[in-house]
């Protein structure tokens, strides 16, 4: 009986479905704003979590895992990671310490250092955004098991 | 590349933690590969690194290029390349050893996780002891927390649970207490580089925020050391953890806490402080001696093997700090070795515990009877390693508490030399217990012999070679003393001067 309600509430999926994209829009300027303003990709990252939590919340766990597959998920914790250490170590064969964006391969160093943090935030957030989609979906879903 | 090794010994690990849930989803296998070949990697590094600060003196490297104080910087000399050597080739023993061990000791989908938190774990470790700048070691402290009370929780038996919630809370607590008593040495000098701080301090020795900072530090590293009144978590943790994850961190998380303590003590405050300022030695002498007496006799009174050796890693725990808390170059040599040593001979003592777990699931000593005879190898390097806690001679047991006792002498603190003989006696106790099962007791029923099967039936040789090695160093250490021991020298100097 529930579940059906759920499925029939027309107004929390509407109002869902118009908010998600907006959010998501957010949560991008978010973290590519992160160098320069306040915010970053752990803030970002949370926000586009959030979103996909608002989706699920809205249509229901069934249709919600159905989209964000549990693989994906798993995959997307590491690679923002990797993203992270893996432009550290790029400046170590492009000659700089760990972590010196200066010496990306880009025309100005200024410039070359924004990409480099910009490079790391979205590695942060795409890990902070699978880790809350992680855990929110992993404690739901105990009652269930 | 080698100019990067102080960098790279730490990235390697921290990066193996992503890639092993990513090798490893299909086969836990791959992941082991990636977790044994990192550690092994960092171990080669961490060697290198150790001969660089030998040779050519302290190492600075800046993150990012950043001058320090504003950079974050790592700092390698002697005392921290040492301790980095002893975790990182106690972390690629484990790993070598976790393959046969995990597999009998948990569920088939927990291993691949179970891999990644651990690389987590000892990049938290190797990074503590790493870098230069005080808030680094926060992070650190709690990566690798956070990562050691997963590795707990993850044993077999509920009380597994309460262990690592345990854990969890006072381990909270303690790094509670190193991030306020960062703080308010932020708040008095506007920095967080120890070697800035060192030079910023001396002025501000009798500040009531400075003051208040390094009661907050002493606390906060005594918890995670687990010196006596505050070990309440440490025993049932070694008890209900799988034995890869007891053995890791009796072998080197308390260790890398020591490990703090000293820098904390004589590199961000200089010795003179704790001399005039605050007469914490005092007070540490007394608590540490309680804790090799406490421990031991706590040790005696045990029923169960894992039990017995956390309450002697407890007493083993006094005997660093009692070191660090003589405050003469003598006895911190003693001090620093014995982190070595302590290492080598409660991570060997726990890795036959292992074995005999994964052979017959035994932990309660009074069912070890006849055990020698049936896994001979794994036996040895048990009383090896028991001789070497007692300090028979000839093995790194007796090394540091010869330095010990020689420093208390020197302090001028005769009546310190009964408590580590009296210790020592009580180490010989509890240990004689778990030999004399295992070699000389016959089995009360003719039956029980029949029901193993005839033969050898020794542990699996990935387990076997990282036990017996440990057992065999503390044996080569103890005769060959003068190498750690020498290293050691230069860390008490470098720190005391």
């Amino acid at each position: 009986m529930a579940k059906r309600k759920m499925k029939e509430n027309i107004i929390r999926k509407t109002a869902a479905r118009l908010s998600i994209p907006f959010i998501q829009l957010y949560a991008l300027y978010v973290i590519a704003h992160g160098e320069l303003g306040p915010g970053g990709g752990f803030q970002g990252g949370v926000i586009l979590g959030a979103s996909v939590i608002l989706f699920i919340l809205a249509y229901g766990m069934e249709e919600g895992v159905n989209r964000v597959k549990q693989w994906k998920t798993d995959v997307l914790n590491s690679v923002g990671v990797l993203l992270y250490g893996g432009i550290g170590i790029l400046c170590l064969f492009l000659g700089g310490k760990y972590l010196q964006y200066n010496v990306l391969p880009v025309s100005d160093p200024k410039l070359a250092s924004q990409l480099g943090i910009i490079g790391i935030e979205i590695g942060v957030g795409i890990t902070v955004a699978a880790i809350m989609i992680t855990l929110f979906i992993e404690t739901a879903r105990r009652d269930e098991k | 590349m080698i100019a990067h090794f102080p960098i790279l010994v730490i990235v390697v690990v921290l990066l193996a933690a992503p890639i092993v849930p990513l090798v490893g989803r299909k086969n836990w296998v791959f992941g082991w590969y990636v977790a044994t070949g990192a550690t092994l990697l960092s171990f080669l590094m961490s060697l290198s690194l150790l001969n660089t600060v030998l040779t050519d003196g302290r190492i600075s490297y800046w993150l990012g290029n950043w001058e320090p104080p504003f950079g974050i910087e790592y700092v390698y000399d002697p005392l921290n390349a040492f301790v980095l050597v002893l975790v990182s080739f106690l972390a690629f023993m484990v790993a070598v050893y976790a393959r046969k061990s995990l597999e009998a000791e948990l569920q088939p989908d927990r291993l691949t996780p179970f891999y990644s938190m651990y690389m987590l774990f000892v990049a938290g470790l190797m990074g503590m002891v790493a870098t230069g700048d005080l808030f680094n070691v926060y992070v650190f402290l709690e990566i690798t927390s956070l990562a050691g009370y997963c590795l707990i929780a993850v044993g077999q038996k509920r009380e597994a649970l309460m262990a690592s919630f345990t854990y969890l809370i006072l381990g909270t607590i303690a790094a509670t207490f190193v991030l306020l008593g960062i703080g308010y040495l932020y708040m008095a000098t506007g920095t967080l580089n120890m070697a800035d701080l060192a030079q910023r301090l001396p002025d501000l020795y009798q500040s009531k925020v400075v003051l208040t900072a390094f009661a907050f530090f002493t606390v906060g590293l005594s918890i995670k050391i687990a010196l006596f009144p505050l070990h309440n978590w440490l025993p049932n943790a070694y008890t209900y953890a799988p034995s890869v994850t007891s053995t890791i961190m009796a072998a080197t998380a308390t260790k890398v806490g020591a490990y703090a303590l000293i820098r904390v003590m004589f590199t961000v405050f200089q010795p003179d402080f704790e001399v005039t300022v605050v007469h914490v030695t005092q007070v540490l002498i007394f608590v540490s001696s309680v804790a090799i007496l406490a421990g031991s006799i706590i040790a005696v009174a045990q029923t169960d093997i894992r039990k017995m050796l956390a309450y002697s890693s407890i007493g083993q725990i006094g005997y660093i700090t009692l070191g660090i808390a003589l405050m003469n170059e003598i006895a911190m040599t003693g001090s620093v070795v014995h982190i070595l040593n302590h290492a080598l001979m409660k991570g060997s003592l726990f890795l036959v515990v292992g074995a005999i777990v994964y052979k017959t699931g035994i932990t309660h000593i009074n069912d070890f009877i006849g055990l020698g005879k049936k896994m001979p190898v794994t036996m040895a390097a048990f009383t090896i390693a028991a001789l070497s806690m007692i300090g028979v001679p000839l093995t790194v047991g007796f090394v540091s508490k010869w330095y010990l006792a020689i420093g208390s002498l020197d302090a001028g603190m005769w009546y310190l030399i009964p408590v580590i003989l009296l210790s020592s006696l009580l180490t010989a106790v509890y240990f004689w217990r778990v030999i004399d099962n295992i070699y000389f007791k016959k089995p009360e029923k003719e039956n029980a012999d029949e029901q193993t099967p005839p033969g050898i039936s020794e542990a699996p040789a990935l387990m076997l070679v990282p036990t017996f090695a440990l057992a065999a160093l503390c044996v080569v250490f103890g005769i060959f003393a003068s190498v750690p021991v020498s290293i050691a020298e230069k860390a008490a100097v470098m720190l005391l001067r």
